[in-house]
């Protein structure tokens, strides 16, 4: 089941285009990485999904019918750019938040005093924003942001500002909100947390859709039939004269990496590698995130 | 529409407790009636008992000066050069040269008198001093002439003029010109205050949102344009709580500080009846306060009330969202200064038009300005009492709604773009980019 839907959008600014033709479909419980270098259109289309701005072509379906005003209650969205009044206490300007997105009052206390005890909180109540530092309010930002049990999640860069314990903290959540049900899409530039937590990713160069696909299918399509190779022996100048079909890519005391360059199967390979000295390991080399990322954006 | 309310109600607490709106709300009164209390307090503190030597060389002044106040003329018989020495030493007030003259040679006073003092003196002594002069030269000179006094006093008239305006249908209307431009200021003056004082807040609070990048989280539960509007409005309520308490505490506060500083020194028990008496014997002759009030019923006060609510909310809903557009457009408070400008100089246009307006309420300019929406609120305040045409408030009124809702429209579209701009220098090229953009 589709809970989103970007349907061929495309959005110009006066003096550049920010998004064209852009397709993507995010389903129920997925998390889902929308990537791309700086400028690239990212938050252009979370404007556009947030229904801040408007596309110029092209439809957004949110849970089977078109985007309108009564979706905003069941969208969270933390921007990049954030912040929080800073004269305002804490409670007051989270439950005001909450009220924004459509709780009633006592919805919204109910929930901010569970999320409030969660996160050991409790106690900030009365604090004034301007008190808190940057880690603690973005703590409160993150709960404002799920407080009202969105479908739709959308975190731009969430981890921004918190110290390895509270990111650690804050993934757990998401990780939970996800096993809820809750569709996530994350917009980061750190590819360990993409490989750590997204079930699938959307590539977004210069305001086109260069690679979209599951993570582990991208990860497939993108292997290069490279092979780690532990020998047990360091003496590897056989590797000097390897056949026409096989490639060294690098090689360091016992280990070397080394690329089939035709159809012949990995087990061919082996036979070889077993003839000339003993192999302790061998294993298929897969891509990282971010070697995709910047070969894609290269390539593009 | 539910939120919107939310938004204003936000708005409206967060500053109504905030500590600088308690101090300025109770400040301003006080500083308010110490405006109004300082001549009192200064004319009570000047009236000192003084004495001021004079040096008469013709001997024609000594039986006619009169002590003004508490200041005693106190004629010394000494030659000037011996007066200067002992008034050098003396803590005497003033020493008055007066050089000899005769009935001939009177004229030449006007010129050679001299006043020897410790310290510069205040225009105000001056007076007094020249004063008692010119008394005794012009009755001098009205005794050559064969007159007293008396007869000049006699003479005198003091002529009040009642202007009645003819009706067509020859009904009469008494036309209160000094009342009538006493409101129309005050009311064009409170509406160009308010404007300015209440749109510079809407704007600093539009930046805070930007700078504090909260605006991103906000707009993405509502449009940008409630956020706008419920800003301007709840603002516009801060505005009306605190120019509510400044009345009512500035009376309070002056009646307080008059009854605690005046009476017990200034006003006995007899003096004060002889007041009552005073104002029931006016009252009696149905001039003074009675002729004030008669003019202000005839002026159909509650229609100028409307009028005035009218003109002061749309004067400022039209001028606020502009505020709120330029807040929106910068990012700090430093680069206001350029988009001020279109904002201020009709505001203070007007507000100057009202002045030159209030000599001729139906000139041309008069006319222009009070149909104009940019500078009607103020304009058209001034020009009510003096009975405009009908189709033309209506059409200043109808014309001001419609520039509220253009300029609100203008606003928006800069607002919606410009609260999520961060690090552009924005110009005004920039800002019709943004106007245009869809």
């Amino acid at each position: 089941m589709k809970v989103l839907e970007v349907q061929s959008v495309s959005k110009s600014y006066s003096n550049h285009k920010a998004l064209d033709n852009v397709s993507l479909s995010v389903a129920e419980g997925q998390i889902f990485g929308l990537l791309g270098p700086n400028g690239a259109g990212k938050t252009s289309l979370i404007r556009i999904i947030n229904q801040i701005t408007m596309p110029d072509q092209g439809e957004i379906i949110f849970n089977g019918s078109k985007l309108n005003g009564n979706h905003i209650r069941h969208i969270g969205y933390l921007p990049e750019e954030r912040g929080l009044y800073k004269k305002m206490k804490v409670g007051e300007q989270a439950l005001y938040l909450a009220q924004l997105k459509g709780l009633s009052e006592s919805e919204a206390k109910k929930a901010l005093r569970e999320w409030f005890q969660k996160f050991e909180i409790t106690q900030w109540w009365d604090k004034k924003v301007e008190e808190l530092s940057k880690g603690m309010a973005q703590k409160v930002q993150f709960i404002t942001t799920v407080l009202h049990k969105p479908k739709l999640l959308i975190f731009d860069e969430p981890f921004s500002g918190f110290d390895p314990i509270n990111a650690n903290i804050i993934k757990d959540e998401i990780l939970q909100l996800k096993e809820q049900g809750t569709s996530i899409i994350f917009s980061t530039h750190r590819m360990e947390s993409v490989e750590q937590l997204c079930d699938h990713i959307a590539l977004i160069h210069q305001s086109k859709k260069i690679l979209d696909g599951p993570i582990d299918e991208v990860k497939e399509k993108y292997k290069e039939q490279i092979y780690k190779v532990n020998f047990s022996s360091t003496n590897l100048d056989f590797l000097n004269s390897l056949p026409e079909h096989l490639k060294l890519i690098s090689k360091n005391s016992h280990k070397a990496e080394i690329q089939i360059q035709n159809e012949s199967p990995a087990s061919d390979l082996i036979r070889f590698l077993l003839d000339q000295s003993d192999i302790k390991a061998f294993e298929e080399k897969i891509p990282t995130v971010n070697e995709i990322f910047i070969r894609t954006v290269q390539e593009n | 529409m539910n939120k919107i309310i939310l938004i204003i109600k936000r708005e409206y607490l967060s500053r109504v407790r905030k500590k600088s709106f308690i101090v300025m709300t109770l400040l301003g009164p006080i500083l308010m009636a110490g405006l109004m209390m300082t001549p009192l307090l200064m004319d009570t503190s000047d009236s000192e008992a003084r004495e001021i030597w004079v040096c008469d060389e013709s001997d024609m002044f000594q039986t006619q000066f009169e002590d003004i106040n508490d200041t005693h003329f106190e004629f010394i018989d000494l030659d000037i050069e011996g007066a200067k020495e002992v008034f050098n030493e003396s803590e005497t007030f003033a020493l008055v040269h007066i050089p000899k003259v005769d009935s001939a040679s009177i004229d030449a006073l006007e010129s050679s008198v001299r006043v020897y003092a410790h310290k510069p003196m205040s225009f105000s002594n001056q007076r007094l001093i020249s004063k008692n002069i010119e008394n005794v030269v012009e009755s001098i000179k009205l005794k050559e002439e064969g007159l007293t006094r008396e007869v000049l006093d006699r003479t005198r008239a003091d002529v009040e003029l009642n202007t009645i305006i003819l009706g067509e249908s020859g009904t009469e209307k008494s036309g209160s010109t000094e009342i009538a431009m006493g409101l129309s200021m005050a009311g064009g003056f409170l509406i160009y205050i308010f404007i300015f004082l209440y749109g510079a807040m809407v704007m600093r609070g539009v930046m805070e949102e930007k700078t504090s990048r909260i605006v991103e989280i906000i707009i993405s539960s509502v449009k940008p344009f409630q956020l706008m509007m419920g800003k301007i409005i709840g603002v516009a309520m801060v505005g009306f709580t605190q120019f509510a308490l400044w009345i009512i505490l500035t009376f309070v506060i002056s009646t307080v500080a008059t009854t605690i500083l005046v009476e017990p020194t200034d006003l006995s028990v007899s003096e004060l009846a002889q007041g009552t008496e005073l104002i029931s014997q006016e009252l009696q002759n149905e001039s003074g306060l009675t002729m004030v009030l008669n003019q202000l019923d005839q002026m159909n006060i509650s229609f100028i009330l409307m009028m005035f609510l009218f003109y002061f909310i749309g004067g400022y809903l039209m001028y606020g969202s502009l505020f709120a557009a330029v807040g929106a457009a910068v990012d700090s408070e430093t680069d206001t200064q350029q988009f001020m400008m279109p904002i201020t100089i009709p505001l203070i246009f007007s507000f100057i038009a009202l002045q030159t307006i209030l000599e001729n309420p139906d000139s041309a300019l008069a006319f222009w300005c009070s149909i104009i929406p940019f500078t009607s609120p103020i304009v058209m305040m001034g020009r009510l009492p003096f009975d405009p045409p009908i189709w033309e408030i209506g059409l200043s009124m109808v014309l001001l709604i419609i520039g509220f809702i253009f300029t609100s429209w203008i606003a928006g579209r800069i607002y919606r773009v410009g609260i999520l701009m961060h690090g552009q220098k924005v110009s005004y090229k920039i800002l019709w980019k943004w106007i245009k953009q869809s």
